[in-house]
């Protein structure tokens, strides 16, 4: 029997090398728990027919004794990148059939060291939501208590890697989709630089936005599937170079906005973990300063109009007339209506039209217009404090998981992405890691912080991730 | 907003709604309005956009990306001798 609570990436390589385990058996280990637990979770959406024959030819190269850092190692991938001649749905009935015709870049990369596909995992539909509740195929549970949401939209990859489904995960982040479910689930969640990991076959959402990142059960193990997806690329025409952004060298002073995270919006108990994990971080040797975000709570608002307005754009292309679902009507105008009518849920109808509405005529300038403009005072802002300080702390989550079905107003719901949108609308790289429990209601639910660095600097969050897991 | 803005929209976006759905969006698009209104307080007085437009070009030639023909066409709802077929337009 392997033992997959305790096994990470990097064990598991070294055991794989030694043979101490084939990668078939490791593959098996993973089916079998996918097997047990995938009814009551609902991660996956779909498990592959073809594991172990994927775990066959990885055992052949090692057998060879050939050695890559992901080779015959089982990950689950969230159903928003496409894998060529595999079905990818967006968790939406728009996509239900659709099956990808190439090969993402990262999904490339991935393959390039042998890696393992598991299979598809849930994620709210076409990643419009924190917490899959949006998912055209029912919602996944939070290992911690089935009851409560993981957390989305990469809720699918997270409930995977969290309840041994899997070793590792790639989820992509457009406000927040890879760091809230790991602060929900315990793992770790890392979002790049904006333009460090290629988005050539993620199915798009908000393109100025959207990030491909890891998910794992600890820092380490999330550098090692970065270092594998990371990288510059002439098929995304917003990849960045390695050396695009200069690294400073690390200072160790670590940056709280006080104000935001002392408003009353914050669980008392998130406050209480998250001065314990100050005093844990100063122990280790930060200086902790506190800086003025002056702008930083109207972050969300902002992102609520860029996003959907980037978003109302992006899925102008699912009509019916190439792939995806089709409906018949009287005319080509009226199958272009029935197919989005009848392919589209509540989420992404509402995100739509809001994009629609920022964007037409008479409001452009007061919505969309002057987003943009308070999206430069963000940078700038932020821009400012990089200078003063290396790392920026905030809660992942202003509150814990919440009870599936709970939340009713979308307003609500979009609350919990108060700390994480910032990175995405300035484009910093972003890691949640757990920073331990809190119990409600019996049950112990994780925490998660997250660290902001500077453009580029990955390293940095890396490095403080493997420190502070440490302490 | 109205009733009437919502089938504007809806009709914009190519997307039917039933009378319920839009009743349902309406609500949501209030509520969601009356947050995102909160940007009108912002000022920014001295800050202009920064987005500087560029195009990314690559040079003539293959980008080295291949497809199956027969993966694309086989997903058109509708096709006739290989080719994607939809309804007249004009």
């Amino acid at each position: 029997m392997i033992d997959l609570e305790k096994l990470t990436i990097k064990e598991a390589r070294k055991k794989l090398d030694a043979k101490e385990f084939s990668a078939v058996e490791l593959a098996q280990a993973y089916l079998d728990e996918i097997e047990k637990k995938n009814k009551e979770l609902n991660a996956y959406l779909e498990v592959f027919d073809d594991v172990l024959d994927q775990a066959k030819e990885a055992d052949e190269l090692i057998k060879k004794g050939e050695s890559y850092p992901l080779l015959g190692i089982p990950l689950v991938i969230k159903d928003v990148i496409l894998i060529k001649g595999r079905r990818v749905s967006a968790a939406s009935k728009m996509l239900e059939n659709y099956v990808a015709s190439y090969d993402a870049t990262v999904i490339k990369k991935l393959k390039g060291q042998g890696a393992i596909f598991l299979g598809r995992a849930n994620t709210d539909e076409f990643a419009m939501g924190g917490s899959t509740e949006n998912s055209a195929y029912g919602p996944s549970k939070n290992p911690h208590d089935i009851a409560r949401v993981p957390g989305g939209s990469s809720g699918g990859p997270v409930v995977a890697v969290s309840a041994n489904m899997a070793l590792g995960a790639l989820g992509s982040d457009t406000g927040g989709s890879i760091r809230l479910p790991s602060a929900f689930c315990g793992t770790v969640g890392l979002k790049p630089t904006y333009g460090r990991v290629s988005r050539y076959g993620l199915i798009a959402m908000g393109s100025s936005l959207d990030c491909i990142g890891p998910i794992a059960k600890n820092t380490e193990d999330a550098e090692i599937i970065y270092q594998a997806i990371h990288g510059y690329d002439a098929l995304d025409s917003t990849s960045i170079k390695d050396d695009t952004y200069k690294v400073t060298e690390e200072k160790k002073v670590i940056g709280v906005p006080w104000s935001l995270v002392n408003s009353p919006g914050v669980d008392e108990k998130i406050k209480e973990n998250f001065k314990d994990t100050v005093k844990k971080l100063e122990g280790l040797g930060y200086k902790i300063e506190d800086i003025s975000l002056k702008n930083l709570d109207t972050a969300l608002a902002t992102y609520y109009i860029i996003m959907p307005a980037e978003a109302s754009t992006n899925l102008a292309r699912f009509d019916g007339v190439r792939y995806g679902l089709h409906k018949d009507g009287e005319n080509l105008l009226e199958d272009y209506m029935l197919s989005k009518g009848s392919g589209f849920g509540k989420e992404v109808r509402r995100r739509i039209l809001l994009g629609t509405y920022v964007l037409s005529h008479g409001y452009y300038d007061a919505y969309y217009g002057k987003a943009q403009m308070v999206r430069s005072l963000l940078k700038k802002e932020f821009t400012k404090a990089f200078s003063q300080v290396d790392l920026i702390l905030t809660p992942t989550s202003p509150i814990p998981p919440w009870k599936i079905g709970e939340k009713t107003d979308p307003v609500a719901v979009w609350l919990a992405d108060i700390f994480t949108v910032t990175a995405n609308m300035v484009g910093l790289p972003a890691i949640s890691l757990p920073s331990g429990y809190m119990e409600v209601g019996g049950n112990k639910l994780p925490i998660g912080i997250q660290f902001m660095a500077t453009h580029g600097a990955e390293d940095l969050l890396l490095e403080v991730g493997k420190s502070f897991e440490q302490a | 907003m109205e009733i009437k803005d919502v089938e504007n929209l809806a009709e914009l976006a190519r997307i039917k709604l039933s009378e319920e759905e839009k009743k349902e969006l309406l609500s949501d698009m209030d509520s969601i309005l009356g947050y995102i209104k909160q940007i009108e307080e912002v000022k920014v007085e001295d800050v202009d956009t920064e987005y500087k437009t560029y195009n990314v070009w690559r040079a003539d030639g293959g980008d080295g990306r291949e497809f199956d023909k027969d993966l694309i066409t086989s997903q058109f709802p509708d096709s006739k001798d290989g080719f994607l077929k939809v309804k007249k337009i004009l």
